[in-house]
């Protein structure tokens, strides 16, 4: 028999049962459009993930204390503090193609302006070469100086959205502010817009000196013996391809001022290459989890359209006899219900992959999630499909090839 | 006036079923001669090995043992694709309750053994013609798009009729044809069948009713798996019934 006559018996065979039909192929219309909304939503976390880590600036190195070696026994026996405040200014002023270097000491304070008072508000100490390496901009006014570090002037620099809400309209510059109920600050600057990335919101923050964070609201008991701790310091490098000789050289200044060993160094070094391939193998292992889920939906699927084939096959034992009687041979018979699963999941395949595309949109819509769709996720999908089709109704196809005429025809 | 050519030749058929170790012969050693234009009736009691000689003389089952020769080709022994070959292309069926494809329309039905026939390939719109043409000889031509549950139990006989003929068989089998029918419809379908063999088609038929069976030259009465007699106008001969066949066929 001819494929085409093949695929219009498979058609019709198919439209005769529209509801039976539509039920089977649900299984693997639900199946279908799952691979691709969980790979879209896996895929849309990876790319945001991404995105925040590269939006944190370029070439940028991360050096951050090991815990295991700066744990409060090891402060107490001593020769290592872990990172300290000094760390950071040793690198600015020691290493040649350093373009940037920025420390951070958070913390979380009551800000009050005039009769406004706003509670825990983030409070960031920082360092000049922030704004550079965050990639932000001052609107209004200026940022700090190295020079005010250095002499722990209380000045701030407010986000737009807290200048809005401490001062509305009026002009913030030169006010004064009164954080944490003791420490009175000058606003010297406004910061532009930013936005929120990863979680943190750059418009909600108060920008400081990391001196004045460090004296006045993170103070610790050894901070006058070991120096100021800090958790990281960003160091931007200049040139990309500088990034391994300028990290080697972090490591051997770092190794001398902390007194270890460069191979038990108390702190590491991260570039954002290696946080963003560890987020990228965190999130391939989540991806391929949900593809895992999805696709057993597609096996249930196929076992939807296995069991409709055997009820089909049982039904028309007598056209089988008719078909057979007319001169189909065993392999027509085949043929005709192999085609009728694999038509069933092809078409299931395609209602699912419509599905699965408008499904991940509306979810990225509604949720505000970011979904990106993958197009080898929406081919994996729908190949999947079609060899669940195959495999699942290549046993009832065989059922029906094997009958025997005579029976075929005689059966009820 | 030229010889009849032997559509029909069955030497010493045997079909022996076993169940259970037991082994029962539904037919024992049957021997026919059938030649072409021949109408043939095949009676006997339930039991009496009538339907497993049907199956066989229609390539639907193969004998135990014995020679089956269809249209001088030996098919006692081909294959399931083999015979369907053969059933595609030299035989065709008229099943007592018709067997029309359900939620299928006449014209589809009719067109059914063109679609698997692979010897001569038919183009798509050459079947339709045939099938079409068919419909129109068995009367239906205004029916052809019609369902069989739309049609009456004359109308599906005609339909299964008109399947039977597309593929030009050397052979019709029916099989209690008009069973299922009222006497009126039952003898417009035994009327059809003798339009038939007039036009020299060769037709087996198996059956209950004498009246049937009176419409045919030659009636073979099957007994316990083997001919008891063979009734031609009255007399039991063999000769008669060749003599009377190259009659019907001058």
């Amino acid at each position: 028999m001819q494929p085409v006559e093949v695929l219009r018996i498979a058609w019709e065979a198919i439209g005769k049962n529209k509801v039976r039909s539509l039920l089977t192929m649900l299984g693997i219309i639900i199946g279908v459009a799952a691979v691709i909304i969980m790979i879209a939503i896996s895929a849309g976390t990876e790319a945001t993930i991404s995105d925040q880590i590269t939006s944190l600036g370029s070439n940028l190195v991360y050096v951050s204390s090991s815990f295991s070696r700066s744990g409060p026994m090891m402060m107490m026996v001593g020769n290592s503090g872990g990172l300290v405040y000094d760390d950071a200014t040793a690198i600015a002023d020691q290493i040649s193609g350093v373009k940037g270097v920025v420390v951070e000491q958070d913390a979380t304070e009551t800000v009050k302006a005039g009769d406004i008072s706003l509670d825990s508000i983030a409070i960031t100490g920082t360092t000049p070469d922030f704004i550079s390496v965050r990639d932000m901009t001052v609107l209004d006014g200026r940022y700090f100086t190295a020079d005010e570090i250095e002499r722990k002037t209380k000045v701030a620099v407010l986000g737009y959205d807290l200048a809005q809400e401490l001062f509305g309209d009026a002009d913030p510059i030169g006010q004064s502010i009164l954080v944490s109920s003791s420490v009175r600050m000058t606003v010297i600057g406004v910061m532009a817009e930013k936005g929120t990335v990863g979680e943190i919101d750059y418009d909600a923050r108060l920008y400081t000196p990391i001196s004045v964070v460090l004296q006045k609201f993170t103070r610790t008991p050894f901070g006058r013996i070991t120096g100021d701790q800090i958790r990281m310091i960003f160091v931007q490098i200049d040139d990309s391809a500088n990034m391994d000789n300028v990290i080697l050289q972090i490591e051997i200044l770092l190794a001398k001022r902390h007194d270890v060993a460069l191979d038990a160094l108390d702190f590491t070094v991260t570039t954002q290459q290696d946080i963003i391939q560890t987020q990228e193998s965190t999130t391939a292992a989540f991806r391929s989890l949900l593809a895992w889920v999805a696709g057993v939906s597609l096996i249930v699927g196929g076992i939807g359209i296995m069991n409709i084939m055997l009820v089909s096959v049982t039904e028309r034992t007598r056209e089988i006899g008719v078909r057979q009687s007319v001169g189909a041979t065993p392999t027509d018979i085949r043929w005709q219900f192999l085609t009728e699963a694999l038509l069933m999941s092809i078409v299931g395949g395609v209602i699912g992959m419509a599905v699965g595309i408008g499904g991940a949109w509306i979810f990225g819509t509604v949720s505000g999630m970011r979904t990106v769709i993958v197009p080898s996720s929406i081919l994996l999908a729908f190949g999947s499909a079609a060899v669940v089709g195959a495999f699942f109704g290549f046993y009832p196809a065989n059922q029906a090839a094997k009958l025997d005429p005579i029976d075929a025809l005689r059966h009820e | 006036m030229k010889a009849a050519r032997t559509i029909i030749e069955t030497i010493d058929l045997t079909k022996i079923y076993g169940m259970d170790g037991i082994s029962v012969a539904a037919l024992d050693g049957v021997s026919i001669h059938i030649e072409a234009g021949e109408f043939v009736a095949i009676m006997g009691p339930s039991g009496s090995g009538k339907s497993t000689l049907l199956n066989i003389l229609g390539c639907l089952s193969r004998p135990t043992s014995g020679k089956y020769i269809l249209d001088g080709e030996d098919v006692s022994d081909l294959d399931k694709v083999q015979l369907a070959a053969i059933r595609n292309l030299k035989l065709g069926y008229i099943f007592q309750s018709y067997n029309l494809l359900p939620r299928t329309t006449a014209l589809r039905n009719v067109m059914l053994p063109l679609l698997y026939d692979r010897t001569r390939k038919t183009p798509p719109e050459k079947r339709e013609e045939l099938a079409k043409g068919m419909l129109d000889a068995v009367g239906l031509g205004d029916r052809m798009q019609h369902q069989p549950q739309e049609l009456s139990g004359g109308q599906q006989a005609r339909v299964a009729i008109a399947r039977a003929l597309v593929n030009n068989p050397v052979l019709l089998i029916a099989d209690e044809p008009t069973g299922n029918l009222d006497s009126r419809s039952g003898e417009e379908i035994m009327s059809l069948l003798d339009t038939l063999h007039k036009r020299n088609v060769t037709i087996v038929i198996v059956t209950h009713d004498p009246i049937v069976a009176a419409h045919t030259k030659r009636t073979i009465h099957l007994k316990d798996g083997h001919i008891d007699t063979i009734v031609h106008n009255g007399k039991t001969s063999h000769q008669a019934t060749k003599e009377e066949a190259n009659y019907a066929a001058s």
